[in-house]
């Protein structure tokens, strides 16, 4: 059997202070219940500047600029730590500043509703021509801008969404009907950054990977948000929107949804989809959210620390027939929460880490690294929510000792070999699983690692349709370097099931 | 806690009686744990929320607390939470919500 190949990986971030105070939900409620608060005041004074951004280690990990394992050597916290070497463009994608974001989302608008002012417009052109990703045609969306009286007008008068850049109105997302909530300006500029960081994501993918658009055949997109009007609310299809804003004119394509485990099925989705020789190559992306920016913000202002939350994040991952050097998606190594697993953290982690190593015959040592919700713990612990990644590893171990594969006093060293400290920022869907993806491809093809199980986690409860919750994971394994040639299914065995068919038929005939 | 789930434990209350009420909390820290407690003894020491100088003096329990282990099957218990007792700091938040319980609980 020829597994599917990670074929190559993309990892961006958006750095977009505004957008934490005038879409970011904590705030935006804020506003709406106690508008004069204080802090919704002080606010604005604990917002980083972009150079402060680029230079955080989480960050830089994030883009591929460091590996993870360099967190475990800097004191946590890591905001006032700097990052060595920092910069805008990383290995696996770049963190574009929010002036230059703006253009691309009136770029990937097609409708007219994102309007810029002329002069905002002039400034970011010069910044927007000298990116390598956008082409001639890409770049031409840009248009022109219009005068800042209309604009002004669109949002006092029209119920348009602000955008603005280093606190002034330069720009306006505009209602798409007069009365559906869907179509909403609010609405729509979450959608619109969704698809804009999401085609950011794509076009390195494209790029780092020296992959052709028309190669790709098929993409799954798997942020949280909900395109669609009051007919069909999430009628969909962010992924024929980004795949057609990145070029791929081959592919089609569909969204996955499952909350913050949307990119795990997502990725096992695509590996079966080209295993079965359904498309040759599948891409897998996300753009991020703008209502979870600044979602802790209360208590790192109440904690005196800069808001964290102040990036959008996406990712794309391209998904491969076997090449015999990239590493497999082992599709029969994989785990569900089933309706039926229960919601104990005993049978959620059985479910998705113990029950598809069952099936290889594997222990939990057997996993190199374990990517579950990567969420960076410099945002997660002021918050008081804790470490997330080492919690879950203290669970995973924790099930190892039960199943007398670890002694309990080894706990702290299986999480030191096997576990990791969290980078990813707290954008739901984006820290879950898949930011480890690119960095264990990296490993296997250097022959440092044989498997890493990616494992991703959604909280359904939240949509109020089920109080369950969900999760899948897959194993991921350095690739064994052989092709299996053989056909499914030898001729002798056809022969067999021709001659059986014929009997049956024969058999029927003698009856009638 | 929530304001959702507030409101849910306030109405619940006044359902049934707050002497008939037994709230179990399932935070994984000591800290949001103990607040939890405090919201549905002391009132929500947030006051965002519909409990909000509502003491309702709730009798209140974390799992992984002997009086809880004590009353319930033991194989459920090793099967259900067997597994986080060894995860989770249990003397932290015994500690925690045996404070407000002591404090603030009526019944």
């Amino acid at each position: 059997m020829n597994y599917s190949v990670v074929k190559g990986t993309s990892y961006i971030l958006v750095h977009a202070p505004d957008m934490v105070i005038h879409n970011g939900t904590t705030q935006t409620t804020e506003k709406y219940l106690n508008p004069d608060s204080e802090y919704l005041k002080t606010l604005p004074n604990h917002l980083r500047s972009y150079e402060e951004a680029v230079n955080y280690m989480p960050n830089q990990v994030y883009i591929g600029n460091h590996k993870p394992e360099v967190l475990k050597s800097i004191e946590q916290p890591w905001y006032d730590k700097g990052a060595e070497g920092a910069k805008r463009d990383g290995k696996f994608g770049e963190i574009m500043p929010q002036d230059e974001f703006i253009g691309l989302v009136k770029i990937v608008d097609v409708f007219d509703l994102v309007v810029l002012s002329k002069e905002f417009t002039e400034e970011i052109k010069s910044k927007l021509e000298n990116h390598p990703l956008l082409n001639e045609g890409l770049f031409a969306r840009l248009k022109t801008g219009q005068d800042m009286e209309d604009i002004e007008r669109y949002v006092k008068e029209q119920d348009a969404e602000g955008l603005y850049n280093d606190k002034k109105l330069v720009g306006c997302v505009k209602k798409a009907h007069d009365v559906d909530v869907n179509l909403s300006a609010h609405v729509l500029l979450e959608n619109l950054v969704s698809k804009a960081s999401g085609t950011l994501a794509a076009l390195h993918l494209l790029h780092k990977n020296d992959l052709k658009p028309e190669e790709v055949e098929y993409v799954l997109e798997c942020s949280e948000e909900a395109c669609g009007d009051m007919n069909q609310r999430g009628g969909g299809n962010f992924a024929k929107a980004i795949a057609e804003m990145a070029g791929l004119t081959n592919a089609t394509g569909a969204d996955i949804r499952g909350f913050c485990a949307a990119p795990a099925h997502a990725i096992i989705s695509a590996a079966s989809l080209v295993q079965a020789g359904t498309y040759k190559k599948v891409m897998v992306v996300s753009g991020g959210s703008t209502a979870k920016l600044g979602m802790n913000g209360k208590d790192h202002v109440k904690k005196n620390m800069p808001v964290l939350e102040d990036v959008i994040g996406g990712f794309a991952v391209i998904i491969a027939e076997n090449d015999g050097v990239n590493p497999m998606l082992r599709t029969d190594l994989v785990g569900r929460h089933t309706v039926g697993t229960g919601s104990s953290p005993q049978a959620v982690i059985t479910s998705l880490v113990t029950a598809p190593l069952d099936k290889g015959n594997l222990k939990i040592t057997d996993i190199d690294k374990f990517s579950v919700e990567m969420q960076n713990p410099d945002i997660t612990k002021p918050a008081g929510a804790g470490d997330v990644p080492t919690a879950n590893y203290k669970m995973i171990a924790a099930l190892g000792v039960k199943r007398g594969e670890l002694e309990r006093t080894d706990i702290n060293d299986f999480i030191l070999k096997h576990g990791m400290e969290g980078w990813a920022p707290t954008q739901g869907h984006i820290p879950s699983g898949v930011p480890y993806l690119g960095f264990a491809r990296d490993e296997m093809l250097e022959g440092n690692m044989d498997k890493a199980m990616i494992v991703g986690k959604g909280s359904l409860f939240l949509g109020r349709m089920t109080n369950l919750f969900d999760g899948t994971s897959i194993v991921m394994e350095k690739n064994a370097g052989k092709l299996d040639d053989t056909k499914g299914i030898s001729e002798d065995e056809v022969r067999n099931l021709v001659a059986e068919a014929m009997r049956d038929f024969a058999s029927h005939l003698l009856q009638g | 806690m929530d304001l959702e789930n507030q409101k849910r434990v306030k109405e619940i209350t006044e359902k049934y009686g707050a002497e008939n009420m037994i709230v179990l909390i399932g935070g994984a820290e000591a800290e949001s744990a103990g607040l939890a407690a405090e919201t549905v003894t002391a009132g929500d020491p947030t006051f965002a929320g519909p409990l909000a100088g509502v003491p309702l003096g709730l009798k209140v329990y974390h799992p992984v607390e002997p009086e809880f282990k004590e009353s319930v099957d033991a194989d459920v218990y090793e099967d259900q939470i067997g597994m986080m007792e060894m995860v989770l700091d249990v003397d932290e938040i015994v500690a925690e919500v045996k404070a407000m319980r002591d404090e603030f609980t009526k019944y």
